[in-house]
């Protein structure tokens, strides 16, 4: 059982809906879009979960994010959901902020696969118990 | 009078033989308008007494261009008064007699396109040993937005690195192995294992990390991937540590960094003594293999960090932008190491900012568009602990990586505790920022709270809270002499 620290707050205590609002107050408010994105693959590398429809680039109204959090939430209760704060600014043109808002109640980590290289050099593998072990959409 | 080279000799009163002011030579010139193709410099300079400002400004113009100490009547078979170099003000320093600010405009054809080597031989070549001159210190540099285009700037740089590393909208945290040196290849590893596994995005070999009798290099790199890889596995994230290149030829770097990739390190590392070629030619290396550059800058304290003579160091960050590191180190404020928060916000500035407004309050003395060259990322390291965590948030930002060595490693309760009590204390002044909490204000509160839920930040915060490092800065802004105060 681990606890995977992808996102900008994932070492502290699962955030309360009051605390992801007055996060995503601070977003809209610099003008970020925000997108929800979820997955049952987390392996590190994987940089594209999938989303939960477009960013909301018109939806300044934090209840109304947190409304769509929550969907997708319900839809998803299984897996990892997270926020994503996008700023269009030039030389930014990035994501501004990324943090968990939802994980499976247990999170049984990865496998490192080591493949023994030349001379003293491995190859390394991580992989995902939950990914290995059930197929897309049940793995949690 | 029936020899011909004496017959030919030159009447004019700016070529006759012999020696005349350099004011007088074409490298003064108060009207001078300023080309946007130029590159400007401004020098802080003390002049021997008796010397005039402006002709010693005019002979720094002129020792950093075309001139030599004496007329030479090939000057006339150049455009010569394009090359000269024309210092065009000059003002006293606010609150000294004896140094003077001297502004020079320098022609962009006078530069090697892409090469630091040859500008820096041109500024800084041979002025700084000047006779007329007692002390000499090059403050800033306005570099034309045709020559920057000419750089290859940061290949990854802030953007391309967070996403990378899949780390948005906090600073990134690190630390460097401690004992720095000694370890060996095995237990070295293990430090970097216990500090990623604790939160850590990144670990570090320090500057004088390369390949010694203790632990050569390969036995370091494969020890660190292994705690690497165990620690991304553990933790569902990208972790890295930037292992040391340097090394006395570039082909010893090569081979390193070549290495380095091949055991799938996301990042290398070099510091500044391997000189400006090699970093440019590491930076390309870098580019070419998709391997951050880290530059640890060893050895800048010799000629930065005195106000009279030297180069400031937000020149070094322009140069080392120019060159391509993806991350340099900039100061603290907090910490052990020299740093008025005024100047460490001008150094911020110049790797972070698209576009440098002039500013004298942090020393940014040109207006310059940095002409599209990737963001450098500073790096905080040096004396720095979680107690310190609204301040460093304040001071410098989100876009920085926070190195706690010694924060880290010596946690009472071992390396991951500590590097645990850094990532808690980040997160939470960072939530706290974000609410728009007065944190700096409440800053011990939110860490107090946060350690309610977090016992090794606890203990951290008990261990470290009255560190302090106060001590008045020695190269500060001319307005105002700030302490580095780091009392909450």
């Amino acid at each position: 059982m681990v606890r995977i620290q992808q996102g900008a707050f994932s070492l502290s205590p699962d955030l309360t809906d009051d605390q992801i609002k007055k996060q995503i107050e601070y977003a809209t408010k610099k003008k970020f879009a925000i997108a929800i994105e979820y997955t049952d693959d987390p392996h590190p590398r994987n940089c594209y979960w999938e989303m939960w429809g477009l960013p909301l680039f018109d939806l300044p109204d934090a209840s109304a994010i947190l409304y769509e959090i929550n969907e997708c939430r319900k839809a998803y209760p299984n897996q990892y959901v997270k926020v994503n704060a996008f700023d269009n600014t030039r030389g930014v043109e990035s994501t501004a902020l990324s943090f968990i808002v939802q994980r499976p109640a247990f999170e049984p980590g990865f496998y490192l696969n080591r493949q023994e290289g030349k001379g003293r050099n491995i190859i390394y593998t991580i992989q995902s118990y939950a990914v290995q072990s059930a197929t897309e959409g049940s793995r949690y | 009078m029936s020899d011909a080279s004496e017959r030919s000799r030159i009447k004019s009163e700016r070529y006759e033989s012999g020696v005349i002011p350099y004011k007088k030579m074409g490298y003064w010139d108060a009207d001078y308008t300023i080309k946007e193709s130029d590159v400007l410099c401004l020098f802080r300079l003390t002049p021997q007494p008796g010397v005039d400002p402006i002709e010693a400004a005019a002979a720094i113009a002129g020792e950093s261009s075309t001139a030599t100490w004496t007329v030479v009547w090939t000057d006339l078979l150049t455009a010569c008064d394009v090359y000269r170099a024309k210092a065009y003000f000059v003002e006293e320093v606010p609150n000294s007699s004896t140094e003077f600010f001297a502004f020079i405009a320098y022609e962009c054809d006078l530069f090697e396109e892409g090469s630091i080597a040859n500008l820096t031989a041109s500024i800084i070549g041979n002025v700084f040993g000047f006779k007329a001159v007692k002390a000499l210190r090059l403050e800033d540099m306005r570099l034309p937005f045709a020559y920057l285009k000419t750089f290859i700037g940061p290949a990854s740089g802030v953007i391309v690195e967070r996403e990378r590393l899949d780390v948005f909208g906090r600073p990134l945290l690190g630390a460097t192995v401690k004992p720095k040196l000694g370890l060996s290849g095995k237990n070295y590893g293990r430090v970097v294992y216990e500090g990623l596994k604790g939160g850590l995005d990144f670990l570090k070999d320090d500057e004088n990390i390369n390949s010694q009798p203790f632990m050569r290099w390969r036995e370091r790199f494969l020890y660190v991937m292994e705690g690497i890889n165990r620690a991304s596995a553990k933790t569902g994230a990208v972790k890295g540590s930037y292992l040391n290149v340097t090394a006395a030829t570039m082909e010893d770097m090569y081979e390193r960094a070549e290495f380095a990739r091949e055991v799938g390190s996301i990042i290398i590392m070099i510091d500044l003594v391997i000189g400006y070629t090699a970093i440019q030619s590491m930076c390309i290396w870098g580019r070419k293999n998709d391997t951050i550059v880290h530059l640890h800058r060893a050895g800048h304290s010799t000629y930065t960090r005195q106000k009279s003579h030297g180069i400031n160091f937000r020149v070094i960050c322009k140069w080392m932008r120019m060159s391509g590191v993806d991350h340099i180190h900039a100061g603290t404020v907090v910490g052990k190491l020299e740093g008025d928060p005024k100047a460490v916000k001008g150094f911020y500035d110049t790797l972070l900012l698209t576009k440098l407004k002039e500013d004298r309050s942090t020393g940014i003395f040109f207006d310059m568009d940095w002409a599209s060259l990737r963001k450098c990322l500073p790096v905080a390291s040096g004396g720095i602990h979680c107690g310190q965590m609204h301040q460093l948030t304040e001071l410098l930002g989100e876009d920085v990586v926070l190195q706690f060595g010694g924060g880290t490693i010596g946690h009472p309760d071992g390396i991951q505790a500590g590097a645990t009590a850094n990532r808690v204390a980040l997160e939470s002044m960072i939530l706290a920022k974000n609410e728009g909490r007065n944190y700096i204000k409440e800053g011990p509160q939110i860490l107090k709270d946060a350690a309610k839920e977090c016992r090794p930040l606890q203990t951290a915060l008990d261990l470290w809270k009255s560190i302090t490092f106060e001590y008045a800065s020695t190269d500060t802004m001319d307005f105002e002499v700030t302490p580095t105060s780091s009392a909450s």
